[in-house]
């Protein structure tokens, strides 16, 4: 077995997905990468079934708000456990139409990590087979780990967050 | 796929299907879980899965906290072992600072950790035998866990949410009657542990219970990203310890026990077996230390180790570094990190991104719990509501994790 490391697994994405892969980045040594919702799903099953990077262990799906350029990042840790290494991959969609291609036909694991995004940054992944609330209630109306969203209520005037030094 | 469908209501007056709400409190599901199944007399013809009763928004909280102050908000992640969340979250923010500690510290890190897996198995196995109706084993078992609550007394003053350590460190050093009740432990533990699986191991009634019931295979457990002992129990031998060793671990000379058909007996014996790995785990860790000079429990880092109290209350220098400590003045880089421990229930993940503010910009707990239970629904088809109860203790979800 051909030995599986970071350079390896960039090589193999750029030969596969060239520009649509790109800001590849090691911080700390785990390999980053950046790629868009079309090819994502492309992406995660190259991941996942190539040999020479197989991915196998999906290890976490979440999300990030980055309100000054109105982006949502979608971040999926994937976990080769034979080879030891791990892959971040990062798909930034805009706030507006936070949609995005589902990871489920690929893990079942995903579908709870995609209901808990959804729940708290309204990302909509497309062809989720139960696409709901999971620790929230279902009246909530708002996705609250969006930045606008303060963490409290905005009417008390006794909790400014410059009493506390925040 | 049917997984999490929603519930099947039969309005057929001629349907003998039964819709119970196991849950949100029942004394059998240990926590706040809420399963609504259709019984087919007593079998679960399907379920569905609720959770979010104790959600506290933990995330959002540490969006606006410094540092010190999401200690405490991971210790309510898993409470059964809070010490391992703690140092997981220390070993992150040392990862992002690039502060590398003092092997002392690395080796007495290793006790409190391996203490707090003892003591979450010994929830987990002995709530499988009470559920199973052997009760003598659960009220004999769980002494021990008090003992262990003794330890984190003398080490840092709290009991269930410790709070225990510093980024670089330990606020101070092990006393010597910590030391004393370690050695009284390690004395004590195994041989009630070795009687303790003499009630069990060879029971004809708990492996009639248990062995059969509930298997999985290590492509399902693979597939619904299980890990920790769950997962071993299936076979993969996937432990985050020897993986990817952190904290000295690679230094270490321990067995990871894998199961061969992934049932509750063999998530039994996993657990076991990590027991009796993590008492030699703090023998190994006691024997080391007495090669380490005596005294030092942290690293240099006084840009974000706490200074000492007795320094704070007399000099201005150390109350000025503790205030600007504490309100996240001092500057960490912008990076993201992610950074995994094995908990109590498998790997623990902290994805810290830092933009340079005094708060993380985003900080997200993998909880293995949470992700764990996502197959418990689908575990239950076909499965005997008795069954279901002992698959739900085996699993040792923990609620505090679950919702975070």
């Amino acid at each position: 077995m051909a030995e599986v490391n970071n350079s390896s697994v960039i090589q193999l994405l750029a030969d596969r997905f060239g520009a649509k892969v790109s800001g590849v980045n090691e911080p700390y040594g785990l390999l980053t990468v950046e790629t868009t919702k079309d090819v994502i799903t492309d992406v995660l099953r190259f991941l996942k079934e190539t040999e020479g990077a197989a991915f196998s262990f999906l290890t976490d799906i979440t999300a990030v708000h980055y309100p000054e350029t109105n982006h949502i990042a979608v971040v999926y840790h994937l976990h080769n456990m034979v080879n030891k290494i791990r892959i971040r991959v990062k798909v930034f969609i805009h706030e507006h139409t936070p949609t995005i291609p589902t990871a489920t036909v690929l893990w079942n694991g995903a579908n709870w990590m995609e209901r808990e995004t959804y729940d708290f940054f309204g990302v909509k992944f497309e062809g989720h087979p139960n696409l709901k609330r999971i620790l929230n209630m279902d009246e909530l109306n708002v996705h609250p780990m969006l930045k606008q969203y303060p963490l409290e209520d905005p009417n008390r005037v006794d909790k400014k967050d410059e009493y506390f030094g925040r | 796929m049917n997984h999490n469908q929603p519930v099947y209501t039969d309005n057929d007056p001629q349907s003998e299907l039964v819709t119970l709400n196991l849950g949100p409190t029942h004394p059998a599901t240990h926590g706040v879980f809420q399963n609504v199944l259709q019984l087919d007399g007593e079998r679960i013809v399907s379920g569905v899965s609720t959770i979010g009763y104790i959600h506290r928004a933990f995330e959002k909280i540490a969006e606006h906290r410094p540092f010190y102050q999401i200690t405490p908000l991971t210790d309510r992640l898993n409470y059964c072992s809070s010490p391992i969340n703690n140092m997981g979250w220390h070993m992150t923010v040392e990862k992002l600072l690039n502060i590398t500690v003092p092997k002392r510290v690395d080796y007495l890190r290793i006790i409190v950790m391996e203490l707090a897996r003892i003591s979450d198995h010994i929830i987990c196995n002995t709530i499988i035998a009470q559920d199973t109706g052997a009760t003598t084993t659960f009220l004999y078992l769980f002494q021990f866990r008090e003992h262990i609550y003794e330890i984190y007394e003398e080490i840092c003053g709290a009991r269930l949410t410790t709070n225990i350590g510093r980024i670089g460190g330990f606020e101070r050093d092990f006393n010597d009657i910590a030391f004393t009740k370690i050695n009284k432990f390690l004395k004590e533990f195994p041989v009630a542990l070795r009687e303790f699986e003499s009630l069990l191991n060879r029971n004809r009634i708990f492996i009639d219970r248990t062995a059969g019931v509930a298997c999985v295979t290590p492509e399902q457990a693979l597939d619904y990203s299980w890990s920790g002992p769950l997962l071993r129990a299936t076979g993969v031998d996937y432990d985050v310890r020897v993986s990817e060793p952190y904290c000295s671990y690679d230094e270490f000379d321990f067995e990871v026990p894998v199961g061969t058909s992934g049932d509750i007996y063999d998530r039994y014996l996993v657990r076991n077996e990590e027991m009796w790995q993590s008492v030699s785990l703090i023998e190994q860790a006691m024997e080391k230390l007495k090669g380490e000079p005596a005294g030092v429990f942290h690293a240099d880092v006084p840009d974000f180790y706490l200074p000492a109290k007795e320094e704070v209350y007399n000099n201005m220098e150390a109350l000025i570094y503790h205030f600007k400590i504490v309100m996240g003045e001092i500057d960490a880089p912008k990076a993201e990190v992610y950074h995994a421990v094995e908990g109590g229930n498998g790997e623990l993940g902290f994805y810290l991104i830092n933009d340079g503010g005094r708060t993380p910009y985003r900080l997200h707990f993998r909880r293995p719990s949470f992700i764990n239970y996502s197959m418990y629904a689908k575990m239950s088809e076909g499965m005997l509501l008795s069954d279901a109860i002992i698959n739900m203790s085996s699993m040792n979800i923990i609620a505090g994790e679950l919702d975070a």
